[in-house]
C-alpha cells in the first residue's frame, strides 16, 4: 500500500520538479518566464502526437523536448531581441500554447495513448522497498540527474558562475565581457525543454492520453516551486515531492469518500501552494538575498 | 544578421498609435497562413472570421454582449498594469462577483422587488473586490507574489463555483442539472434595444467604467499617482504616495470591476449559474488591455476586436468547418505581436548585417 502511494507521489511529482528545475536555470540568468505551463502543454501535446504517429513514446518523449524548447524560443526572441516586457510575455506565450495546443490535439481527445514503460535495472531494483526507486520510467531518472546536474552546473562550474553573476546584475557581467544576450537564451531554451520534458511526462506517463488543458495550472505551481526552493535545486527536489504528495492525497482522500465534496480537495494542492508563498515570502531577508537581482528587468547593451 | 535596439529619446507617438494596428495586421496575414496549412481558402476563412460575424444586426448585438466583460475587466486590469500590479486572476474575481451577486436571486429568490437588479449589481462588485483582497493583502503585508496568488485563486474560484452548482445551490426542480434555479424577470438585467437583438446592458456600464476610469488616469492626482508608482515606486515615495495603498486601490478596483462582468453576464446573458460562465474572459482581457496599450479608451477598442475572435471563431466553425479553438491560437498571437510591435514605440531597430559591419569597422 504504501509502495503504491509513494510510486504514484514519484509520477505527480517529477514533471514539477523537471519544470521548476527548467525555470530555475532561467530565472538564475534573470529571466522571469512565466511561460511554463504554455510550453508544459506544447510539449504534451507534441509528445502525444508524436507517439501516435510514430509508435514509439520515446520519440514522443524527445518530441516534447523540442518543442517546448522551440517555443520557448518565441519568448526568448521578444524578451531578449525586442526587449518586451517579460511577465506579459510570458503570459502571451501561455495564453498561445494553451490554444495552439487545444486545436493540435483536438483530432487526439479520447484516442488511448502508449504508455512510456518503466526501465528496471538490475540488482538495484531487487533491495527491499528501495528498490522501486530503481524500476520508474526515463522522465524519473532524468528528473533526479537533472537536480543533481544542475545544482552541479551553478554552483560547481565556470559557465554557472557566469550565468548567476548575469542574474546578479547584468549590467557589470556585460562589462565584464560576458555574453548576457546568448547565455540567456541558452538558459531560456533549457527551462522551454525542462517544460516540454515534464509536459511529455504528463502525457506518456502521469495520464496516457490527451485532454484539453491537461496540465492543469502544473505550469504555475512550478513556478511557486521555484520561489519556494528559493533558487536552489535540491530544495526543487524537497518542494516537488512535497506538492506531489499533496495532490497524490487529496486523490486518494477522494477515492476514501471521507464527506468532503471533492472540488475542496482538488482545490487543495493550489490552496497549498498560496500558503506556501506566504509562509517562504514571510522572511522578506532570505527572499531578499536569493532572489536574483536582476530577475525580470530589461537589458540593452550600450554600445 | 542580428537585430539592433537603439532607445529612442521619446517614445514615439507614431508607433504608439500604429502599433495594435501593426499587430493586427501582423495576427490577420498569420492566421492566413494558418487556414491555408489546414488546407482552406485563407481569403475566405479570413473573411467568415473577420467580416460576416459584422454584417448583420444580431450579430453586432452578440459582439457588444461579448465585449462588455472584456472591456470592464481589462479597464481595471490596465490600472493594475500600470501601477505594476500584476492582478492576471481577473477570471476568478469574474467568477466570485457573479456567485456573490447571485445570491440575491439564488437563495432569497421569493425576494421580488425592483432593488434587486440594482444590489446584485453591487454585491457582485464587491464580491470580486474582496476575491481581489486576497492576493492584494498577501503582497501589501507579506510580500507574496500577485501574479502567483492572484492565478491560484482562479482554480479554487472555479471549484467552489462548480461545488455550489452541484451541491447548495442546485435548482431542486432542474432535474439534477448542474445549475442553480433561473433568476427571476426582475433579477435579470434588460436588454438595450430587445427589438433588434440580446445586447444588455453591461457594455452601457463598460462604456462608462472605461471613461471614467480614462478621466481618473488623465485629470486626477490618483491617476497621476497610478503612473508614477507603476515607473518608479522610489519616485512616488518621495512624492509621499504609498506603494502599499496603491497595491489595494489598483487590485480592488480590477476586483470589483470584473466580479461587477461577472454578475452582469450571467444575469444579462445567463440567467442562472452553472459550472462555466466564461469563456475566458478574464485571461482575454488581460489581451484586451495590452492591444488597447493600456489606455482605457483604446481598451474600448480593442475590446471589440478581441470579442470579434469569439465570434469569428464561432462563425468559422459553422461556415468552413475549422474549430472553434482557432479563437485562442488568434488571441495568442495577437498578444505575441502586440507586445513585439510595442519595440517600435521605444526603440528603433535596426537589422545588423555582420557581413557589412565589418567591412565598416574594417575600413575604419
Amino acid at each position: 500500500m504504501l509502495e503504491a502511494i509513494l510510486l504514484t507521489v514519484i509520477t505527480a511529482a517529477t514533471p514539477l520538479v523537471i519544470a521548476s528545475l527548467g525555470e530555475l536555470v532561467a530565472e538564475r540568468s534573470g529571466v522571469l518566464n512565466l511561460g511554463v505551463e504554455g510550453m508544459m502543454i506544447m510539449g504534451a501535446v507534441a509528445a502525444f502526437a508524436i507517439t501516435q504517429i510514430s509508435g514509439s513514446p520515446y520519440m514522443g518523449l524527445l518530441a516534447g523536448i523540442a518543442c517546448g524548447g522551440l517555443f520557448s524560443l518565441l519568448f526568448g526572441f521578444l524578451t531578449l531581441t525586442l526587449v518586451a516586457n517579460q511577465v506579459a510575455t510570458g503570459l502571451s506565450l501561455t495564453l498561445l500554447g494553451l490554444g495552439v495546443s487545444g486545436m493540435l490535439g483536438e483530432s487526439f481527445v479520447g484516442v488511448p495513448g502508449i504508455k512510456l514503460q518503466p526501465i528496471v535495472i538490475p540488482l538495484l531494483s531487487d533491495i527491499p522497498f528501495l528498490g522501486l526507486l530503481f524500476r520508474q520510467d526515463i522522465a524519473f531518472y532524468l528528473s533526479i540527474a537533472l537536480v543533481v546536474g544542475v545544482n552541479w552546473f551553478l554552483f560547481r562550474s565556470r559557465a554557472g558562475l557566469k550565468l548567476r553573476a548575469i542574474g546578479d546584475n547584468h549590467g557589470s557581467a556585460h562589462a565584464l565581457g560576458i555574453e548576457v544576450i546568448r547565455t540567456r537564451y541558452l538558459a531560456v531554451l533549457f527551462g522551454g525543454a525542462c517544460a516540454g520534458l515534464a509536459g511529455a511526462q504528463l502525457s506518456l506517463i502521469y495520464t496516457p492520453q490527451w485532454v484539453e488543458n491537461m496540465t492543469a495550472g502544473r505550469g504555475w505551481i512550478a513556478l511557486a516551486l521555484v520561489v519556494f526552493a528559493s533558487w536552489r535545486p535540491w530544495r526543487v527536489l524537497a518542494g516537488g515531492y512535497l506538492f506531489g504528495a499533496v495532490s497524490i492525497g487529496q486523490l486518494h482522500a477522494q477515492a476514501m469518500g471521507l464527506g468532503i465534496p471533492s472540488q475542496f480537495l482538488s482545490a487543495l494542492p493550489y490552496a497549498a501552494t498560496i500558503i506556501v508563498l506566504i509562509v517562504i515570502s514571510q522572511n522578506r531577508r532570505t527572499t531578499l538575498i536569493n532572489t536574483p537581482a536582476s530577475l525580470g528587468k530589461p537589458f540593452v547593451p550600450d554600445r | 544578421m542580428r537585430i539592433e535596439l537603439e532607445k529612442r529619446a521619446g517614445a514615439s507617438r507614431l508607433f504608439s498609435f500604429l502599433s495594435p494596428l501593426l499587430a493586427l495586421l501582423l495576427t490577420v496575414i498569420f492566421g492566413g497562413i494558418m487556414f491555408a496549412l489546414l488546407g482552406k481558402d485563407p481569403i475566405h476563412a479570413l473573411h467568415s472570421f473577420f467580416i460576416e460575424p459584422l454584417l448583420e444586426v444580431w450579430s453586432l448585438h452578440e459582439l457588444a454582449i461579448k465585449a462588455g466583460p472584456l472591456i470592464l475587466i481589462a479597464v481595471g486590469l490596465s490600472v493594475c498594469y500600470r501601477s505594476n500590479n500584476w492582478n492576471i486572476g481577473a477570471e476568478g474575481q469574474y467568477v466570485m462577483g457573479a456567485i456573490a451577486g447571485s445570491i440575491l436571486p439564488v437563495v432569497f429568490f421569493e425576494w421580488n422587488s425592483p432593488l434587486i437588479l440594482p444590489l446584485m449589481l453591487i454585491m457582485g462588485a464587491i464580491g470580486g473586490a474582496l476575491y481581489a483582497g486576497i492576493p492584494a493583502l498577501l503582497k501589501a503585508h507579506f510580500n507574496t507574489n500577485e501574479i502567483l496568488t492572484s492565478l491560484m485563486l482562479v482554480y479554487i474560484a472555479q471549484l467552489f463555483l462548480d461545488w455550489l452548482v452541484r451541491g447548495a445551490w442546485r435548482n431542486p426542480q432542474g432535474m439534477n442539472f448542474p445549475e442553480t434555479r433561473s433568476f427571476a424577470p426582475e433579477a435579470v438585467l434588460p436588454p438595450i434595444m430587445e427589438a433588434s437583438g440580446r445586447a444588455h446592458w453591461s457594455f452601457v456600464f463598460a462604456l462608462i467604467a472605461a471613461v471614467a476610469v480614462w478621466f481618473m488616469m488623465h485629470y486626477t492626482l490618483k491617476g497621476f499617482e497610478v503612473t508614477v508608482l507603476g515607473q518608479s515606486p522610489r519616485a512616488g515615495r518621495f512624492a509621499g504616495f504609498s506603494s502599499r495603498k496603491m497595491i489595494w486601490f489598483s487590485m480592488l478596483l480590477s476586483g470589483g470591476l470584473a466580479g461587477f462582468a461577472g454578475i452582469s453576464e450571467v444575469s444579462g446573458s445567463i440567467g442562472h449559474l452553472q459550472p462555466i460562465i466564461s469563456p475566458g474572459y478574464g485571461f482575454t482581457a488581460i489581451i484586451v488591455a495590452f492591444l488597447g496599450r493600456l489606455n482605457p479608451l483604446g481598451i474600448i477598442a480593442s475590446g471589440l476586436v478581441l470579442a470579434l475572435t469569439y465570434l469569428g471563431g464561432e462563425a468559422a466553425q459553422l461556415s468552413i468547418g475549422v474549430s472553434d479553438k482557432v479563437t485562442r491560437v488568434f488571441q495568442g498571437l495577437l498578444l505575441f505581436f502586440v507586445l513585439s510591435c510595442d519595440t517600435l514605440i521605444h526603440y528603433k531597430v535596426r537589422l545588423v548585417f555582420d557581413r557589412v559591419r565589418q567591412k565598416i569597422e574594417g575600413a575604419a
